[in-house]
């Protein structure tokens, strides 16, 4: 995992901030670090944490990977309604287990594609190409649940959000293993260096030989792919699809954890786990607002403060009074201006 | 053929001294310039001349470090491209920098609507810009969006709007350079008008046919420096020409051992017959054999990177065919080419070559990897064994293999992505400009890498400004004018002087060899 | 094709799809052609109109504005607590209300120049910070009981053929007509056109970059102020989570009604007539009855890209010569 991470000196601002906000939890609510077993299953604040984090952190993986290639996806909220819709209706028509998660899984996938044609084959920009299906995809997932709150009651789809594996819940078992299935494809393969040269320059990859089509489409169909579990364990979660509500504005919290993870909105190098630790960072700092007594309603602005602060920390005006580390890029940094050229450099 | 008879008028615009450097690099070194009313200068240089900054000091992009600027006699020092304009100083570039989303008249009045209570009066604004434009011929709606109509409109549509802002210098930065012949002497007769009203016409262009059609005067700088200045009527193209390459004709070039004579009779590698694109290069032919160096040889903006960039596949050709091998193949984009045994590097490095933040071992292996598929990855250890490797081989200078290939030179940047092409064993190897912006020692070992690579078996087609190196290394050398083929120089032809008068010819004196 | 016709073909798309929509519902539901129906398609969606326009002008300058939903819910909220528990009269609170939201908008704008970030970033930030502050003033759904609101509610224009137009409807429509003059008859309304089309050469051109992003966020920010209003009024409460998604709708109303979201081509008529014929689909669900409202999203997602599809195509017409480099 070198790749995406050339230094420990510039993962060290994501993890410090994710055990400031820990601490500071735990400063306000001495529990907060108290795990009990019950049941076969782990409990307590910093379990919940987890688990409350982990569809964000499931969004932020595939997130990762498309704002890797300059893009963005704003549908993965809405491609969760759809799955969660898909896998609440067909369990309520007494589907088997497999078959509700072939179909919701399958579903993300051509939502992935679609986007992917519309980015990598038309050349619509990524912010308006997903643009069409964060809009439409709301109504689809209302015409598979006909604008219904479905629930269900098999235990088998419940166990995917409530049910526990060696005593860790089963969201975060999931997370961790979709984190590390994506890891493998993208470090074991050349995957991710395709995906980082296609950030950082797609004319020089292309003239390397790069197929950036393919590579571009498979970013999106993967980001589909996450949001579909994603959306899956909010419905086995609350045994229910509302496709209303299932996955609301989760597309803004997955940019943001990709953004304090580090990668830039300007693509190039991208590091999977330093996402998943700035969702962990963003759901650190809901819990903590929660505990502290303070209405929930803050959680925007302090969101919203620490999107700015980081934008800040990248921002090109900024970066040129402050003082660079040596060798060490501030977090998400975007690209150094570009020298002048000595006289006379035309095509 | 030069169009004015009339004796030089006094000076409108007059530089002495000029100078202007970047991070110790001097652009400008006491450059001299002097431009009369009614008079169309063309300023010529190749690449690094010092004619971008000059143009860019003159119209306040760039401060002056040293030197005077004076119009009509009064000192100046503008400090922005609005500054500039008020000083009377117009500029149009290549790149018509109008608004192609705005209508005519308001690509024409931006800024300086005139206004009737309050608001913009639309009316009078259509019936000035008609009349403005009437001048020069154009009887056009001005109500339509800018981008619809074709470069030289737009080209005469940014002088207009520069003149009508009270320019008595007119700069034209090369603004032929994507015009067809009629669209070109459309704005010739537009630039003998204005010269009939007493504008001075800083001309920049790469076409010296232009130059002799419709310039007074010719201004030559070369690395930054000023070589002379001549009434158009009294340098004939040789002179200008060597003046320009700063050749001294006589002095004959060192030819290495260019291959074994029955190289000729081998079947070409690749092959390419009426290949072109409409506006980028006209249809050529040309054999590529194993073993050889084919040199394109021209001034810039004569087709050579166009020529190249077909072959590749960078664009896409909409005439012609090509062969690898005997066979018929498509070039549809560089993965073809890649997959034909290929291999490409750009001239323009940042921006086409080099994958900035990526390290120096992954920039080395991409095209590789690229060839192999992404379900093959080149294990860690094989990437930075192939990256020592050529890092060694190339001498290219860096910490180590991850650093980011950005923070490299020019030089070192250039030998990586030879290198990434070199990993895939390449049996055609292109090159544009493979010495550009590089310093000498690098530049000395990429020339003996061209050698060597050749004397393995490797074909290569290079583009290049340096005539002597041309000379040195190639066994035949393509001459282009004009985005045409004009001349093939092959074996003992081959020399600077030949190069030279091919580049220099008014009529193809060599006729392209099949 | 005349240039006239290529210059306009996205509004008359537009507009005959508003027709054809509209012949169509008439044909099917008998009581569809009247004034009332039109009337109320104006009200209903005037709040959203309003903001679409102040979006147009973002969008036609190259920007986006993801905050307008948020600025909607906050002015509500602000009017309610004002009024209710402050016990303001309206007036004052309106204006109170402006210009924060106006200010508000501006000061983004601001960030957006001189920290040159992502317009896209940093108005979502600033849709956080909206709904924030709201959710802070207060959670509940606050309603207004000023007589003010009742009066001005009943306040309406007739029109001896049957029209009556609320005040709302003129609102929109007031604010469409400026609009309209400030896009093609004022300097700044050329300057937004350039700053669209190329930044630099605007730039180059004497374009006053910085006033004009700034103003221009500001204009959409109290634009949203005003449809806060609007939407106040017509709600008759304050609620935090008042207009959630109408960035999407107002953003979706821009491009259906032709202009290019990558900026500096495009009506302000034409999002007018976008926003129409979303209410018009909202109206047809309504009538029909047995159709469910989330064919609403679906159908409004198909224009959508229906309508990305075409400008695509016309913007290549529009570019005119050469292609795009080849690729892979």
């Amino acid at each position: 995992m070198t790749l995406s991470a050339p230094g420990p000196s510039r993962n060290l601002p994501q993890y410090g901030a994710l055990i400031a906000v820990l601490l500071a939890n735990w400063l306000l609510f001495p529990d907060f670090f108290a795990i009990r077993l019950q049941d076969g299953r782990l409990f307590g604040s910093l379990i919940d944490v987890l688990n409350r984090g982990a569809p964000v952190a499931l969004l932020a993986v595939g997130m990762t990977m498309v704002i890797a290639t300059r893009g963005v996806d704003l549908s993965v909220g809405a491609v969760m309604a759809i799955s969660g819709a898909i896998a609440a209706t067909m369990t309520g028509a007494g589907w088997s287990l497999p078959a509700v998660l072939a179909a919701s899984l399958a579903a993300g996938l051509l939502c992935g594609l679609w986007n992917g044609l519309l980015v990598a084959v038309l050349r619509i920009q990524p912010i308006i190409a997903t643009l069409i299906l964060m809009v439409a995809g709301r109504g689809i997932a209302q015409l598979v649940t006909e604008g219904q709150i479905v629930t269900f009651t098999s235990p088998a789809l419940a166990f995917i959000g409530s049910g526990s594996f060696l005593t860790v819940p089963m969201p975060v078992v999931l997370t961790i293993v979709v984190l590390a299935v994506t890891a493998l494809l993208v470090r074991a393969t050349a995957l991710g260096l395709m995906i980082e040269a296609v950030g950082v320059n797609r004319l020089s990859s292309a003239g390397a030989g790069v197929n950036t089509p393919v590579v571009l489409v498979a970013v999106y169909v993967w980001c589909g792919l996450c949001a579909a579990v994603a959306g899956l364990i909010v419905t086995a979660d609350i045994r229910g699809a509302d496709a209303n509500n299932a996955g609301l504005w989760l597309e803004l919290d997955a940019i943001l954890a990709v953004v304090v993870g580090g990668t830039s909105l300007l693509g190039g190098r991208f590091g999977l786990v330093l996402s998943v630790v700035g969702a962990l960072i963003i759901q650190s700092m809901n819990t903590g607002i929660l505990l502290s007594g303070f209405k929930p309603e803050f959680n925007l602005i302090v969101k919203a403060g620490v999107l700015l602060v980081v934008l800040l920390l990248q921002s090109p005006t900024l970066t040129l009074f402050l003082p660079r580390p040596k060798g060490a890029r501030p977090i998400g940094t975007v690209k150094p201006p570009v020298a002048p050229t000595s006289g006379g450099a035309k095509p | 053929m030069t169009a004015s008879t009339a004796p030089p008028s006094a000076p409108l615009l007059t530089i002495r001294g000029l100078s202007k450097g970047f991070l110790g690099v001097q652009a400008l070194d006491g450059v001299d310039f002097t431009l009369r009313h009614g008079e169309i200068h063309a300023l010529l240089g190749e690449n690094g001349a010092g004619k971008s900054t000059l143009i860019k000091t003159l119209t306040g992009v760039y401060q002056r470090d040293g030197g005077t600027v004076a119009l009509e006699g009064r000192e100046i020092a503008p400090r922005g491209v609005e500054e500039a304009q008020r000083l009377h100083i117009g500029t149009v570039y290549q790149e018509v920098n109008l608004l192609p989303n705005l209508s005519v008249a308001e690509n024409l009045f931006l800024g300086r609507q005139p206004m009737r209570w309050g608001l913009v009066d639309r009316g009078a604004m259509r019936r000035r810009a008609r009349a403005v434009l009437h001048p020069y011929g154009l009887s056009i709606d001005v109500t339509a969006p800018l981008g619809r109509f074709s470069v030289a409109t737009q080209q005469i549509i940014a002088i207009a709007r520069a003149v009508d802002m009270s320019a008595k210098v007119l700069i034209l930065d090369e603004p032929t350079a994507s015009l067809d012949a009629q669209e070109v002497a459309v704005l010739f007769r537009v630039m003998r008008t204005l010269r009939s009203r007493g504008i001075g016409i800083v001309f920049v262009t790469h076409f010296l046919d232009q130059v002799y059609e419709v310039c007074d005067s010719i201004t030559v700088l070369r690395n930054g420096r000023l070589v002379g200045e001549r009434r158009t009527a009294d340098l004939p193209r040789l002179d200008l020409v060597a003046m320009m390459l700063g050749r001294e004709l006589e002095a004959a070039a060192h030819r290495i051992d260019i291959g074994p004579a029955e190289l000729d009779s081998r079947p070409p590698l690749a092959s390419f017959k009426g290949f072109g694109k409409a506006r980028s290069v006209e249809p050529f032919d040309l054999d590529i054999r194993p073993g050889e160096v084919v040199a394109l040889a021209g001034l810039l903006g004569s087709g050579r990177t166009e020529t190249v960039r077909l072959v590749f596949g960078m664009d896409r050709a909409d005439k012609g065919e090509a062969t690898v091998d005997g066979q018929a193949v498509r070039l549809k984009g560089p993965r073809d080419a890649v997959r034909l045994g290929f291999g490409f590097c750009p001239e323009d490095r940042k921006k086409e070559g080099i994958v900035g933040e990526l390290s120096v071992r992954e920039n080395i292996i991409l095209a590789l990897q690229a060839r192999q598929g992404w379900l093959k990855p080149i294990p860690r250890r094989r990437q930075e064994e192939i990256a020592d490797r050529f890092i060694r081989l190339l001498d290219i200078r860096t910490p180590d293999a991850e650093r980011p290939i950005q923070l490299l030179s020019g030089g070192n940047q250039q030998k990586a992505l030879l290198a990434r092409w070199l990993a895939t064993e390449p049996r055609l190897l292109i090159l544009d400009e493979p010495t550009r912006g590089i310093d000498v020692g690098a530049h000395a070992e990429i020339i003996r890498l061209i050698e060597r690579l050749c004397a393995d078996g490797m074909a290569l087609l290079v583009v290049s400004s340096e005539l002597e190196e041309i000379v040195a290394y190639s066994r035949r050398v393509v001459v282009l004018r004009d985005r045409r083929h004009v001349a093939e120089l092959r074996g003992g032809e081959v020399s600077v002087e030949r190069i030279v008068a091919a580049i220099a010819s008014e009529t193809p004196n060599v006729e392209v060899r099949q | 094709m005349t240039g006239a016709l290529q210059r306009f073909l996205p509004l008359i798309v537009t507009t005959a799809v508003l027709v054809v929509g509209f012949l169509i519902c008439a044909a099917q539901f008998p009581n569809f052609a009247s004034w009332r129906v039109v009337a109320n398609l104006l009200t209903d969606n005037a709040f959203l109109g309003i903001t679409a326009v102040g979006m147009t002008f973002v969008i036609l300058s190259g920007g986006i504005d993801l905050s307008v939903g948020a600025v909607i819910g906050f002015t509500t909220v602000l009017l309610a607590v004002l009024i209710e528990h402050g016990g303001w009269h309206p007036v004052p609170a309106f204006a109170v209300a402006l210009i924060a939201a106006g200010g508000f908008g501006a000061a983004m704008g601001g960030v957006i120049h001189v920290f040159q970030m992502p317009p896209f970033i940093v108005t979502l930030a600033g849709m956080f910070i909206a709904r924030g502050l709201g959710f802070v003033l207060t959670t509940d759904s606050v309603p207004i009981n000023h007589p003010l609101y009742g009066e001005l509610n009943d306040m309406a224009l007739r029109f001896d053929f049957g029209l009556k137009l609320s005040l709302p409807a003129l609102l929109m429509l007031g604010v469409v007509v400026a609009a309209v003059v400030l896009a093609h008859w004022t300097r700044f309304g050329a300057n937004l056109y350039a700053l669209g089309g190329n930044r630099q050469s605007a730039e180059l051109m004497g374009v006053p970059v910085a006033r004009t992003t700034v103003a221009v966020y500001g204009l959409s920010g109290l634009l949203a102020g005003l449809a806060g209003i609007v939407f106040s009024l017509y709600t008759g409460a304050g609620y935090s989570l008042a207009a959630t998604g109408v960035e999407l709708d107002t953003i979706t109303a821009v491009v259906i009604g032709g202009t290019q979201l990558t900026g500096g081509y495009g009506y302000v008529v034409g999002t007018f007539v976008g926003v129409l014929i979303q209410g018009l689909i909202q109206t047809y669900i309504t009538f029909d009855g047995s159709l469910s409202s989330w064919w609403t999203k679906i159908a409004i997602g198909v224009l959508l890209f229906v309508f990305i599809l075409l400008q695509k195509g016309l913007l290549v017409v529009w570019a005119g010569r050469g292609g795009e480099p080849a690729e892979a």
